[in-house]
Order: structure tokens, then C-alpha cells, then sequence
């Protein structure tokens, strides 16, 4: 096998072999998900690691605490997500030193996280990474970032292998996209309200089982982070596992 | 007026074999304010006397957490302490990240040795100006070290540096077998807290002088300051 | 001016001749890194149980598809509580060795707890390898390896695995290669999740192992019938039996077989 190169104002065509490159990436599957609530905000993720059609684990762990009421998740290229958590995680850490153990607020640690991923704009972290934790105000807050840095603070986001599933069900029970107050013939919008955690909890639940259902790379069980101004607590619940 | 021909650089020998800038540089830890360290089987402690310029500044910092496990409390020059310091917690992160492993005290101790030793034989620099003393707890138990800007660190049950720290060292080589089986922290930061009395000359204790650390088995590195101090004063 | 960018910014052959590559002391060839394994090492597997773990491998080193080296050794154990076990490209194997032979060497020297309190952990290995294969992916030069580190920590199983990409993960039983897919299903029949350790004695764990062993040598071309065995036990310590043989196997189906032979149909 052979392929031409030639740039545009050569003179000269050169036929040279394709070579078989290495490839730096892989996709690891799971899906992850914050929600924001009034005074909470949770990110959750499923706990089945793959490649291709393997299950690598039914137990890894993908949404951790990082200190300071932040808990953070990098999806996609496990290799990645791992070594950005640990940056970050890291980062935090240097920034207690540096500033007398000031509390990182959830805009700074973003702000941070865009850092950590532009900086490898031109070899990115192959990774959709979300934050959640309370704002200055008490407020639930998620932030969500695309490969390269790229952020959004948000009420609530899906990211990794199932996002695509799980993201127009929040769209509907979150923020009550496509909702009508009834008898209003479908021109008055059904008004936002803020949920309950038991509300959130259940929303996350279904969305991950449902997911499961259509998704090979997702199931197993799902990690539940909770963080309120008391602290950050975890529940897990299984999944399907086939 | 009497003029020492030897004491120009650190890495020249004097005709009697000394080395006289790392000889001062002792005296400058004696020149500091005096710090305290005692361990016992379950925890290691360390107290210090902060001092302040004048009556309108705030208290110069004694004691500097290193890592979860590990820190330290100084005497002499602050700046001097502050880079070893923060070695220190390069050190640390590069173990725990690298490595998963707590960097260990002995470790610590060779680390900062190294470091110190390289001074004194490499010409143009001038020996570190500040003794420290490191307290921590490993795999192996809670560890009390104090070094010195010779390169010297040496492992103990309880140490003093600063000005007039022979008055606590006295005091801990009185007490040492009472002390180094005391079960409770805070029975063990009193004992600190008495040795560093024992230091004291126009000065007393407050709770705006008093810095202290302790550390041990499931206790991570904790400096307490301020009012936080005032239970032990 | 030459608009082929492909030829900016060097000295062009008209004003300078030809570049002779032995001025700068230069390769002829462009920096190489690893595109594919070589000689390579099949399958690693492994379990915990409720003492610690079992890991075996074989001990065949294949050059494609030539059974080319019959005795190579790819369980290497690392101090006294820890076993790597390793497949894939046997050069980049070695290299590994010779990284956790160095880091022994580093944690006996000036180390008075170095045997004791302060000797080398399994995941204090573990982590070691993930940044190497991590950080040499991320140069584009990986190690071709896929590698399971097994051991006993603070009286607990450990077990966990990482690649060529620095794709890292833990569970109670791992394989690694044609492993993952022939013998890790009857790995998961005994321990599954984490709870299934506790149930599951020394006895069980190497007959599954065995067993195991026994399956990828029918159905992996690439593997040998001699292959390495190691067992860490919280209590007995490293056990590491290098002369374990595939045993008990059933080819009196063989002789029927009719098509592949020289035998008249």
C-alpha cells in the first residue's frame, strides 16, 4: 500500500507507504452526570470500565472527591481522565499551601481545570470532563468542559457514551424542555423549579438504568456523589450487568 | 583587631581542619527563637515561640506542613527555611504521586542533608542559616529528626533549637522515660509546651507566641495557632 | 523562491550540496520509536482469593507466529509481597525488569525499615509502572506491554492492571490479551464482584487458575505448555512455581479428526 504526499505548491509527488502509526487513545465507555440543585448538586457514574466489547471491571470508580466540597469526573480515555483528576487533584492541593489552605471556590478550580486542558490543546485529554459543588452563595453548581477546555457552568449535563441518551431526558425532567402547563394549549412553558435530592437521586437512577438498556458500554453500577453544605456522602446502587 | 583568614567561603579549610562559615551558620539558629520537638511511641510533637519585630508587626511563621504525614518547625533564618520547606513538599508530592508512598522520615532527613551538604562544598554559595526540626509519622511510627546546616541530621526522642534551647533540652533528658510512653497528644504537647518554658526569660507564653503541631497513627499533620493554643498555655 | 514548504527552512542542496549527515555526528535513520511488538508474550492471568492472589503466565516468547523462545520467564516478583506479570513485547518486558530491579535497589539503599516497615509495597509498584507506561505513551514510544501487578497489602489482596496507554483498572479476577476473552469468563465464574473473594479458598483459586491455563493452551496458537505459577499468600508469603505444566488434557478426539492430516479420508 502506497499513498501520495504532496503539499500544494509541490513540484515534486512523493509516493511513500502508509505506516501503521501507534495510537495514544482508546475508549474506556461509562457515562457520567451532574445535576445542580438548589443547595446540592450531585455527579454520578456508572462503574463498568471497558475496551471494545470487554469489561475490563465492574467495579472502577470514576467520580472522585477532590477537597474543598469539590467532586470532579473525566470521562472517555480512562488513561487520561486519570492523570487530569490527579492534576487537578494535585493543583488543589499546592493551592492550600500557596494561599494559607483558602478554600478553592467551584469558579476558581473551573477556571483551573480550562488550564489543565488547553494546555494540551495540540495532544488533548480525549475526555468530557464535569465538576460539581456549591458556589460562593450555597448555590449547586456544575461546570462541564469539552476535550480542550472549552466550559460552561450549567444546571445539569451528561457526558461520556451515553450522554447522547441521557441528556434529552435532563433537557425534559430538569429543566422541563418541552413541558406545557396544561390547558394552555401549549403556549404557556411549564415554570423551572428547583428539585428536591430525592428527586435528583431518583432522576439519576432511572437516566443510568436507562441508559444501561441501551448502552453495552454502560452498567454494572452507578456511584452517586452528594455534596451539600455538610460535606460530600456517596451511594451506590447496581445495575444490570449484562 | 583579631581577623579569622579562613572564614571567607565554605569550602575552604581552615589549617585545623574547620570549616568556619558552616560554623556560623550554627550560630545563626542560635540567633533564632527557640523551637521544641518531643515524640513519644504514638505521636510526635513540636512547639514553638513565634516573636514579632515590634509591637505593629504580625508573628513570624514557625512551623510549615510538608505533606499529610510530615512538617516541620524552624530556628535562624525564615527565608532559609521556606525553600528547604518547600523542597520538602516537592519531595513528598513527587513520592505520593509517583510512588503512592508516604516519603519516610529517613528519607527526608538524606534529602535535606544532601541538599545542605552540597553547600558546603561547592564555592560561591553559603551554608543554609537555619536548623530544623522535622516531625512526622510513617509506616514505621512517629519519627522526631533535627537538622542542622552542616548536613547533619540525626534522629531523636526530643530536641531543642533556638535561642537558650538548653533549658528544654535539660528539661526532656530529665523527663524522657515519662514522656516517651504517654498515650494522649495532648498529654504530650503539655510536655512540649513545659519544655519550651524552660526557654523563656522576660517573655511569656500567649496564645499570639505559641505555635504548635502535632502529628501521629490516623492524625494528620495539624499546626495550631492563635486561639487554638490557649487549652495548653 | 521554492514554494514547497516541505523544503523551507534548511539549507538548500543547490548553494550547500547534499547534507552529510555524519557532521552533526547524525543518524541515517529518523529517531525510531516502537510501532509493534516483536518477540512477543501471550496471555497473564490472575485472581485474588481470600488469603491473596494467584498469577500465572506461560513461558513462551513468539517471533509472529514461530515458537521462538521456550523459556522465558514473565512472572518477575519484586520484593517479597509482589509479582508483575507480563505480556507483549518481550525487549520492552526486559526493560521493565531492569526499572524494578533499579527501583530495589533504590529502596535498600540508606533504608534501615527497607525489610521491615518500609519494604516495597505492591501498589507502590503498581503506581511506578502506570507512570511509566503512561508517560512513555504520552512521548508516542510506548512499551508494548500489558501488565498485571499481584500481591498482598496491609493483610488484603491486591491486583490490578495497565497497558500500553497507561489504561489502568482493578477487579477481582484480570487477564490480559487472548486472556481477557477465553479465560476470564471462567475466572468471573468463581470471583466476580469483590464480595466473592472471601468465599473463595487457595484450593479454588489455583484449580480456576490451572483450569484456566489449561483452556488458552488448546485454543491460544501462541502459547506453550510450560508456564510459571505464583501464588501470594498473606500468611505463607511468595510462592513462585516455575515448572507448572499443563496437565490432564484430552486428544483422543485427535486421531478422528479427517482433512487437516496426511491420513487418507
Amino acid at each position: 500500500m502506497s499513498t501520495t504526499i504532496a503539499s500544494e505548491y509541490a513540484n515534486e509527488v512523493k509516493n511513500v507507504p502508509i505506516e501503521h502509526q501507534f495510537n495514544p487513545y482508546s475508549d474506556n465507555g461509562g457515562t457520567i452526570l451532574g445535576i445542580a440543585g438548589e443547595d446540592f448538586a450531585v455527579l454520578a457514574g456508572d462503574t463498568r470500565h471497558t475496551t471494545d466489547y470487554s469489561i475490563n471491571s465492574r467495579y472502577e470508580p470514576k467520580v472522585f472527591e477532590c477537597g474543598d466540597n469539590i467532586v470532579i469526573s473525566a470521562n472517555g480515555f480512562a488513561a487520561d481522565g486519570t492523570a487530569l483528576v490527579k492534576r487537578f487533584q494535585n493543583n488543589l492541593k499546592w493551592y492550600h499551601f500557596d494561599h494559607n489552605n483558602k478554600k478553592m471556590s467551584m469558579k476558581s478550580a473551573a477556571r483551573n481545570i480550562q488550564h489543565l486542558l488547553y494546555g494540551k490543546r495540540f495532544f488533548p485529554y480525549y475526555v468530557h470532563t464535569i465538576i460539581a459543588g456549591l458556589d460562593e452563595e450555597g448555590k449547586g453548581a456544575v461546570y462541564s468542559f469539552d476535550p480542550v477546555g472549552s466550559y460552561e457552568r450549567e444546571q445539569c449535563r451528561a457526558g461520556g457514551a451515553a450522554a447522547s441518551l441521557i441528556m434529552p431526558f435532563l433537557d425534559n425532567q430538569v429543566n422541563f424542555k418541552n413541558q406545557y402547563e396544561p390547558d394552555s394549549d401549549g403556549t404557556k412553558p411549564r415554570p423551572v423549579k428547583f428539585l428536591s435530592v430525592e428527586e435528583v437521586v431518583q432522576l439519576v437512577r432511572d437516566a443510568f438504568s436507562s441508559a444501561t438498556e441501551r448502552h453495552i458500554h454502560v452498567g454494572d453500577g452507578v456511584e452517586i456523589l452528594i455534596v451539600t453544605k455538610e460535606g460530600v456522602r456517596t451511594e451506590y446502587f447496581p445495575l444490570k450487568r449484562d | 583587631m583579631f581577623r579569622n583568614n579562613y572564614d571567607g567561603d565554605s569550602v575552604t579549610f581552615s589549617p585545623t581542619g574547620r570549616l568556619f562559615q558552616v560554623e556560623y551558620a550554627l550560630e545563626a539558629i542560635k540567633q533564632g527563637s527557640v523551637t521544641v520537638g518531643v515524640r513519644s511511641k504514638k505521636h510526635a510533637v513540636l512547639v514553638a515561640l513565634k516573636r514579632n519585630a515590634d509591637e505593629l508587626s504580625s508573628y513570624q511563621k514557625k512551623i510549615i506542613k510538608c505533606d499529610e504525614h510530615l512538617g516541620l518547625s524552624l530556628a535562624g533564618l525564615a527565608p532559609d527555611g521556606r525553600v528547604l520547606s518547600n523542597y520538602l513538599r516537592q519531595q513528598c508530592n513527587y513520592s505520593s504521586l509517583v510512588y503512592n508512598r508516604k516519603l519516610s522520615l529517613e528519607k527526608a532527613g538524606h534529602l535535606l542533608s544532601d541538599k545542605a551538604q552540597k553547600n558546603t562544598q561547592s564555592y560561591g554559595g553559603r551554608p543554609y542559616g537555619v536548623g530544623l526540626l522535622l516531625a512526622g509519622y510513617d509506616n514505621s511510627g512517629p519519627h522526631l529528626l533535627e537538622f542542622q546546616p552542616s548536613g547533619n541530621t540525626l534522629e531523636l526522642y526530643g530536641a531543642a533549637i533556638g535561642a537558650r534551647s538548653q533549658g528544654a533540652k535539660t528539661y526532656l533528658e530529665r523527663t524522657l522515660n515519662e514522656y516517651l510512653e504517654v498515650e494522649e497528644a495532648d498529654q504530650l504537647i503539655a510536655v512540649a509546651v513545659e519544655a519550651l518554658r524552660q526557654c523563656l526569660k522576660d517573655e511569656s507564653l500567649s496564645t499570639k507566641n505559641l505555635s504548635i503541631a502535632v502529628v501521629g497513627q490516623d492524625k494528620p499533620f495539624s499546626v495550631l495557632d492563635d486561639d487554638a493554643v490557649a487549652p495548653y498555655l | 523562491m521554492n514554494h514547497d514548504p516541505f523544503e523551507w527552512g534548511r539549507p538548500s542542496n543547490e548553494v550547500y550540496g547534499e547534507y552529510n549527515k555524519t557532521i552533526a555526528n547524525a543518524s541515517p535513520y529518523p529517531s525510531m520509536h516502537t510501532q509493534q511488538p516483536i518477540v512477543t508474550g501471550t496471555s497473564v492471568i490472575s485472581m485474588k482469593y481470600n488469603g491473596g492472589v494467584v498469577i500465572a503466565a506461560d513461558n513462551l516468547g513468539s517471533y509472529g507466529s514461530l515458537l521462538r523462545f521456550n523459556d522465558i520467564e514473565r512472572l518477575i516478583p519484586v520484593g517479597r509481597n509482589t509479582v508483575v506479570g507480563i505480556s507483549g513485547d518481550i525487549s520492552d518486558m526486559q526493560q521493565l525488569e531492569y526499572l524494578l530491579e533499579e527501583m530495589q535497589t533504590e529502596n535498600n539503599y540508606d533504608n534501615q525499615y527497607a525489610d521491615e516497615e518500609e519494604a516495597l509495597r505492591p501498589s507502590y509498584v503498581f503506581e511506578y509502572l502506570a507512570n511509566v507506561m503512561y508517560s512513555r505513551r504520552s512521548k508516542m514510544n510506548p512499551l508494548w506491554n500489558a501488565l498485571i501487578v499481584a500481591g498482598v497489602e496491609d493483610a488484603k489482596p491486591f491486583l490490578k492492571y495497565v497497558n500500553l496507554l497507561g489504561v489502568t483498572y482493578s477487579a477481582p479476577s484480570l487477564a490480559t490479551g487472548f486472556g481477557a476473552h477465553l479465560a476470564l469468563p471462567l475466572l468471573r465464574k468463581v470471583v466476580d464482584v469483590e464480595s466473592d473473594v472471601e468465599n473463595t479458598d487457595l484450593e479454588t483459586a489455583k484449580r480456576s487458575i490451572v483450569e484456566a491455563m489449561k483452556v488458552l493452551f488448546y485454543r491460544d496458537a501462541r502459547s506453550s505448555r510450560k508456564y510459571s505459577l505464583a501464588i501470594i499468600d498473606i500468611e505463607k508469603g511468595l510462592i513462585l512455581d516455575k515448572n507448572a505444566k499443563v496437565e490432564d488434557m484430552v486428544w483422543g478426539f485427535a486421531k478422528d479428526i479427517r482433512g487437516y492430516g496426511t491420513q487418507k479420508v
